[in-house]
């Protein structure tokens, strides 16, 4: 089994080398230096100590056998056959770790009706698509969809499963992960493969300020989940490709549980608090007529709109719509700042957004202190051309 | 209604920074608070046990000083509390997270009903809920936003995913992860601070596990394991653009592309 071994006589300065964990797992009793439950063995006490004063050691793991498992099987969710965009987004990624390794990508669809969704799937260059049809699956329900992703990964054998970390993939992939008793990253932001198709996997760890990177070397399948808009999408091919390959499963293996009484469709609130993209209005806006150019700009992009204080002063908007100190703070994937100077008030509602541009004609306006892409130019020449320039592109 | 919510200590920030140079986390990483999730979780057991009588029991796992959070939740009204902790636990990754916590709901007793929060402020992943859900065979719902109602041999919930609000009507024995906001969780009181200081904690290792096998619990029963950690590209960026709307305007695209935010049309 893996362990620390502590060489206390290589350790000079005993206080200093305790203080090296940062989980406070290490401590000093009877001239024995202790790992406590606390330890997390990141092996910092090895690497930062003195040398040869922690060692960590390993035996040999039983490993599987890794050539029995093969392909990059990728969970196609959808609702009522409307496939989630991000299955694309993994088959494309499962595609480009597939030929890295000469692997075939798998593509697994669960549900009732849904010859459609299948056949959709044949554009996106998957190899095999295993459908699941039948009017017991129609509803997403953990336990028995767990039962068909067994049944699938029994059949098929693949190397590594990719699902998307929607509200169902994050219920389902840990299921399916611990049924097989394998290992799981949620949430991986990089993906590659090694040439023995151990699955690398990197994803932000402790609050998103450092990056681990994780593989799963003696289990499979090896399961990671992919934010929606993480990965690149594939382009639709005319020509479908991919074969289907309808699977049936025995009645038993769909016994629940669980029952879904009511499912209703839910009016769509849309709140600046959680949305991913904000264009935001300032002073620089003119008249109320130009919020109609920011709008759908806005909407080009598929984000919300969101003013400064004094708009809402003016009766412009709705305070909802408000980001500062006084108003809402906002974290998107990312704002627009238009004619914003950016005192504050404002910047400390917003500044944690991931990506801030800001257009602004002043090039000394306090915005810029904050912006990652500081556009110095006015918003009544430059949005028109973006706009025009979004819908020519949407046409298209 | 027999009720164990799992909970979790964590650190008290999660600013953490990686020095580039030495590789060395730049923080203090001692668990020190009860994951604010949790809290949800307590408040929902609470409701439940005040509504149809029963118990509530914590359950966690980490270090010896980890007992403070079970101390919390007495204060919060939990009737019984478990700590397993045992350095075979440590370095577990989400599989051996949630065997030894299911090992630790199964010896702890028999239960109708297991509430998680919705994840951890440290980790992150959301997934030790339905794991052991997994390894206690048990069927499992999260994103649960609200109690619907309940009887001697089930639990009606309201999931939320994004397009639809679901009833679903879960079979005891079960797990529930809940959201953030099911209730507004009720303040420690003091009171009952003072009244439990000295209630016991049942303390498990290993060997009080039915399967007490080291291969199957911390690093070792982990497949997961972690390469290296390095700091993110650093998000400092920080460009000034001039020029014509023209340019401006193609440039600002440009990277909207980029960055995914507008579709690429090819």
């Amino acid at each position: 089994m893996p362990k620390l071994i502590f060489n206390e006589n290589k350790i000079d300065n005993m206080e200093s080398f305790l203080k090296i964990c940062p989980f406070g797992a290490l401590s000093c009793e009877n001239g024995r230096v202790v790992a406590s439950a606390a330890c997390k063995m990141c092996k910092l006490c090895v690497k930062n100590g003195p040398e040869g004063a922690a060692v960590f050691s390993e035996e040999e793991k039983i490993s599987v056998d890794k050539s029995l498992w093969s392909g990059i099987a990728v969970y196609a969710d959808h609702e009522n056959g409307k496939i989630h965009p991000v299955t694309y987004e993994l088959i494309g990624k499962a595609r480009e770790l597939a030929s890295k390794t000469g692997q075939k990508v798998y593509c697994l669809i669960i549900g009732d009706n849904i010859e459609a969704a299948a056949e959709e799937l044949r554009h996106y260059n998957a190899d095999e698509i295993y459908v699941y049809d039948r009017p017991e699956l129609k509803n997403y329900l953990s336990d028995i969809y767990t039962a068909v992703f067994e049944d699938f990964i029994n059949s098929v054998k693949p190397c590594a499963v990719l699902v998307g970390a929607t509200a169902e993939g994050r219920e389902l992939a840990p299921r399916v992960a611990a049924r097989f008793r394998t290992g799981l990253t949620a949430d991986c932001t990089i993906l590659d493969m090694d040439k023995n198709t151990d699955l690398i996997q990197i994803r932000p760890a402790f609050g998103g300020n450092i990056m681990a990177q994780i593989i799963t070397p003696n289990n499979r399948p090896q399961l990671a989940t992919v934010r929606y808009k993480v990965m690149n999408a594939p382009e639709r091919q005319e020509t479908a490709s991919g074969r289907i390959i309808n699977c049936s499963i025995k009645q038993e293996q769909l016994l629940t549980k669980t029952k879904l009484l009511t499912s209703q469709p839910k009016a769509s609130v849309k709140t600046i608090e959680n949305a991913e993209i904000i264009v935001a209005a300032g002073r620089g806006v003119k008249s109320k007529d130009d919020i109609e150019m920011l709008r759908s700009f806005a909407e080009l992009l598929g984000g919300e709109l969101a003013c400064t204080r004094p708009l809402v002063e003016a009766g412009w908007f709705d305070a909802r719509h408000q980001i500062g100190l006084s108003g809402r703070t906002v974290r998107p994937k990312l704002i627009i700042a238009c004619g914003i100077s950016g005192a504050v008030q404002f910047t400390a509602g917003m500044n944690n957004s991931d990506c801030i541009i800001a257009i602004n004609k002043d090039e000394k306006a306090p915005i810029f202190k904050t912006a990652n892409f500081c556009v110095i130019g006015d918003i009544y020449d430059i949005l028109p051309k973006m706009i025009q320039k979004l819908k020519n592109s949407e046409r298209s | 209604m027999r009720i164990t919510v799992c909970i979790k200590q964590v650190p008290d920030t999660n600013k953490v920074e990686v020095d580039p140079v030495t590789g060395v986390l730049k923080r203090s990483g001692v668990d020190s608070k009860m994951n604010p999730y949790d809290l949800y979780a307590v408040e929902t057991a609470m409701r439940l046990k005040e509504q149809s009588g029963g118990s509530v029991c914590v359950i966690t796992m980490g270090p010896p000083q980890a007992e403070a959070v079970i101390k919390e939740a007495y204060s919060l009204g939990a009737d019984t509390g478990v700590l397993l902790t045992d350095r075979a636990f440590a370095g577990a990754d989400v599989l051996a997270t949630s065997r030894a916590i299911s090992a630790g709901i199964k010896k702890s007793g028999d239960f109708d009903l297991i509430i998680c929060g919705k994840q951890s402020t440290d980790g992150d992943t959301a997934q030790v809920g339905p794991e052991i859900s997994e390894w206690l065979n048990i069927p499992s719902v999260t994103n649960v936003k609200s109690i619907t109602s309940f009887d001697e041999t089930s639990i009606t919930v309201e999931r939320e995913t994004p397009s639809s609000v679901e009833t679903l009507r879960l079979e005891f024995p079960c797990l529930i992860s809940v959201d953030k906001d099911i209730y507004i969780p009720r303040l420690p009181s003091y009171l009952r601070k003072k009244a439990t200081a000295d209630r016991e904690i049942l303390r498990l290792g290993i060997n009080d596990l039915e399967d007490s096998d080291e291969k199957h619990y911390g690093l070792n029963g982990s497949p997961t394991q972690v390469q290296r950690i390095f700091p993110p590209e650093s998000n400092s960026t920080r460009e000034i653009w001039t020029g014509d709307g023209q340019q401006l305007s193609e440039k600002i695209i440009g990277k909207l592309k980029e960055l995914k935010f507008v579709r690429e049309v090819k």
